[in-house]
């Protein structure tokens, strides 16, 4: 295991909200509807928190090497990630750190995740046990 | 208008089971663009030692989001769900979701507060199998964003 991840890159469109918005449930219309986000005072549409928050699950399952290897996952959303309405989108960096090994033996991941250079989680953490 | 105190502590009885469906995992691991097979595959699911496919870790939102409607919803608590922001996420743990299993949800408001005119509403739910075996415990803060 190596004690940093190389930053992943997450790109993120209109039409990722859409699948999301389905597949969990969430149809929250900020997530969907630029009218709705501008009448509750955003820019504009913004990314579901608890997608930015399983794409920095699918690095830490990918660190980790397995799904049952995640022990505690937690984040604090701390910014909104706006989606243009382009064929790009926009893009979510994911960075995870070795923060300390525990007396169980589980690794504790300091985790980031960043949209237009802003950090859009805080106190961002996974324990993870070996597998 | 501030929310309920009253409410810190209470617990509401247990849902109606949950079913996790195969596709239900395939459709949310490929809404999240999370390919490995132990999410679609059930024979490499079960060559891994997962009885079917296997849930990506914040799969189990997508049954609790709904379960602690009737927590937020609830009009004497006072929430204006159109003021109300994600603030806080955690998941703890005991083992993966697998398709095939029943979940049941028991919500409790663990904490209210208020600071800067903001409220602050942390519940927690305790998903466990219809046995009462625990499969994960979620942590949910919302924030609910003061007028003006």
């Amino acid at each position: 295991m190596t004690a940093q991840l190389e930053p992943q890159t997450f790109r993120v469109t209109r039409a990722d909200l859409v699948r999301y918005a389905g597949a969990s449930g969430d149809f929250n219309p900020i997530h969907w509807s630029e009218r709705t986000a501008n009448a509750v005072g955003l820019p504009g549409v913004i990314a579901h928190g608890m997608y930015t928050m399983a794409l920095v699950g699918r690095a830490v399952t990918a660190w980790a090497g397995a799904a049952d290897a995640v022990v505690e996952f937690s984040v604090r959303f701390s910014r909104p990630v706006p989606v243009p309405d382009t064929d790009e989108g926009t893009e979510v960096v994911v960075t995870a750190a070795v923060k300390e090994v525990t007396e169980e033996g589980h690794t504790r991941l300091s985790l980031t995740a960043t949209c237009n250079g802003d950090k859009v989680l805080s106190m961002a953490q996974a324990l993870v046990r070996k597998r | 208008m501030p929310l309920d105190q009253s409410f810190v502590g209470r617990s509401w009885p247990p849902t109606e089971p949950y079913l996790v469906g195969r596709e239900k995992i395939r459709e949310f691991a490929r809404a999240i663009g999370a390919t490995d097979a132990e999410y679609h595959d059930p024979e490499a699911a079960r060559a891994l030692g997962y009885t079917d496919v296997v849930a990506p870790p914040t799969f189990p939102v997508a049954i609790t989001m709904p379960a602690s409607r009737e927590v937020v919803a609830d009009p004497a608590l006072g929430v204006d769900y159109s003021r109300v922001v994600h603030g806080d996420q955690r998941f703890a743990y005991t083992r993966p979701v697998v398709a095939g299993d029943a979940l049941v949800c028991v919500n409790t408001v663990e904490d209210i507060t208020s600071r800067g005119g903001h409220d602050f509403l942390t519940t927690r739910t305790d998903v466990t199998t219809e046995a009462g075996e625990p499969v994960v415990t979620v942590w949910s803060k919302l924030v609910v964003r003061g007028e003006g």
